[in-house]
């Protein structure tokens, strides 16, 4: 009985592991869902710096990371501001934000790196579509 | 008691809960003033030694209550001492070696592994260290596997799939789709929480039948079926964190259909537990019993926050906003932290013969409970204010949003100086009676 019982346990456990082994290939494997945005070298670059200072700790992308300062995902497009604004920001050492050294090339390096994650969606999607059973249709960049 | 590696690994997570929640509070200082110390303490760092140091508390005080269940109170003999000995120094370098890299600025990671990558390398070692004697230990011994022991086996082999997995963005090819990237990151980190979720509340079950003198609650069908709900959720159940980023739609159905499920489980297995439990044996182990009840209550608060923000129609307002953080608050300060610290107590009481009894404590428990109950408001309502500023108002500036704020973060500020400073003396008392049995 009792070595039924584990036996049994077993076999979920070996279902369940091969579900999560299939899912994870096709996550892996899979192409983002409608922009195929591969990051330049220099943004690389960019995201290396943006990863090193630790900026994830106060800004956020997609609404991920911490919560001192603003959303950065579409402010390379944002008509208010975009490269002009990110550059003159980066070094400025205003309220919270620490006073960074970025060089020119830098600069441009973070400049490259928001302008290809604003070219991969929205945030906030503001036209995104509320259905009644809850479901969220998004809006993407560039729908096929 | 020959072998004290157990007790010296409780010892040390209660140093980093303290420390951690130090780093906390200076980090949130941050908000009420900006400029004040932030040259020497920025926000860039302060937030990353916040986080990693508590992660550590969690798993620190997971392993080592696990380490005493299965050799002194189960006693069994465990498999290798050697093996024990060298985890725990491995992790005790490791934390000083990510200590450095936070310090001197060289970090080159994530979120929430900030540190130099090059260190979750003897992590990982430690954790497999950890699993083989684990399993080597249970495997000779035990038949018929109560739950905690699946739960305990299951965190530990996730914890080291998802943590190298958090890594995947170290080979170039993988890093280069922006959007497979932050989908996997963050697929990893909600898996990793699932892990030591697994790890905690495999104790809290334990901690419940050992107090109850029945392990009947920890082998019944009804608790094996919610565990494998709790499994299936942590391998599927992540994608309400990444809803709103552009990715296959299947992924967040997916994720909608079951990131429902995990918290019936705990609430569902203490509530009966608490129904069938005597008048004598809530009395026998008051402060382990006290924290459990808390962390009930908390399972319940975060259940009902958890199942709002997993609807996709609500999370696209939630999401990005102080409600995340007051469900990741809840959550490792509501109920992990009070399992672990029930873990702690009932620890003592083996170790001493003699209970901590919840009249010494009675304060601090409910400073505990009410300031975090504040606190846990208070970023419900900044939350919903920044939600609102993203969808609803027109030519308000995040500067502007963030000033209207401001009281709300002083209010964030005290009572977050009111929440440290019970678990200060919480974490002390029990330091203290930890500290005495290592003589």
């Amino acid at each position: 009985m009792q070595h039924n019982k584990t036996k049994n346990n077993i076999i979920i456990i070996t279902v369940l592991i091969s579900i999560f082994c299939i899912y994870n290939f096709l996550i892996y494997s899979s192409e983002e869902r409608e922009v195929s945005i591969k990051l330049s070298p220099n943004a690389l670059k960019g995201q290396t710096l943006w990863q090193n200072n630790n900026c994830w700790s106060c800004h956020q992308v997609y609404g991920l990371g911490g919560y001192l300062g603003p959303d950065l995902t579409n402010i390379f497009s944002n008509p208010n501001k975009g490269e002009k604004y990110i550059k003159a920001f980066l070094n400025s050492g205003i309220k919270s934000m620490p006073k960074f050294n970025f060089t020119e090339a830098e600069k441009d390096n973070l400049v490259a790196f928001f302008q290809q994650i604003d070219s991969t969606g929205y945030y906030p999607n503001m036209e995104a579509v509320i259905k009644p059973n809850g479901w969220v249709e998004l809006k993407y960049k560039d729908e096929k | 008691m020959k072998n004290k590696t157990a007790i010296i690994f409780l010892i040390a997570s209660l140093l980093v809960l303290l420390l951690g929640v130090f780093f906390g509070l200076f980090a949130s200082l941050q908000y009420v003033l900006p400029d004040f110390l932030k040259e020497s303490i920025p926000f860039n760092k302060m937030r990353p030694l916040h986080t990693t140091t508590v992660i550590s508390w969690i798993i620190l005080a997971a392993t080592g209550s696990i380490y005493f269940f299965i050799s002194k109170v189960e006693n069994l003999s465990l498999f290798s001492f050697k093996l024990q000995k060298t985890h725990l120094v491995i992790f005790i370098l490791t934390g000083i070696g990510i200590y450095g890299s936070l310090f001197f600025g060289k970090m080159e990671g994530r979120e929430y592994l900030a540190y130099t990558p090059m260190l979750t390398i003897p992590i990982l070692i430690g954790w497999l260290l950890f699993g083989i004697n684990y399993f080597t230990t249970i495997r000779k011994s035990v038949i018929n596997w109560p739950v905690y022991y699946w739960m305990w086996g299951t965190g530990i082999v996730f914890m080291m799939y998802h943590l190298s997995e958090a890594y995947l963005w170290l080979i170039p090819s993988f890093r280069a789709h922006f959007i497979k990237d932050t989908i996997v990151q963050w697929k990893s980190y909600g898996s990793f929480v699932g892990s030591w979720n697994m790890l905690v509340y495999g104790i809290a079950i334990y901690v419940m039948s050992k107090i109850k003198k029945d392990e009947s609650s920890a082998r019944g069908k009804k608790v094996f079926f919610f565990y494998f709900l709790g499994l299936t959720n942590l391998m599927l159940g992540w994608a309400h964190h990444t809803y709103i980023i552009p990715t296959q739609p299947w992924i967040r159905y997916l994720a909608y259909g079951v990131s429902m499920a995990e918290w019936v489980l705990l609430i569902h297995i203490i509530y009966n537990w608490k129904k069938s439990l005597t008048k004598k044996e809530k009395k026998d182990n008051s402060m382990a019993y006290r924290f459990l009840m808390a962390a009930d209550f908390w399972v319940f608060l975060n259940l009902i926050v958890a199942l709002l923000i997993s609807i996709p129609a609500i999370n696209l307002f939630t999401h990005g906003t102080h409600i995340t953080v007051a469900h990741s608050m809840g959550t490792t300060i509501g109920i992990n932290t009070s399992i672990l610290f029930a873990s702690i107590f009932f620890i003592i009481s083996k170790l001493q013969g003699k209970k901590i009894t919840f009249d010494k404590l009675k304060k601090s428990y409910y400073l505990f409970n009410g300031s975090l109950l504040l606190f846990f408001g208070i970023l419900l309502f900044a939350g919903t204010k920044k939600g609102n500023w993203m969808y609803f108002t027109k030519d308000t500036s995040f500067s502007m949003m963030q000033e209207s704020l401001y009281f709300t973060y002083i209010a964030f500020f005290v009572f977050g100086i009111v929440l440290v400073t019970a678990i200060s003396i919480i974490a002390f008392t029990l330091l203290k009676s930890l500290l005495r049995a290592l003589k």
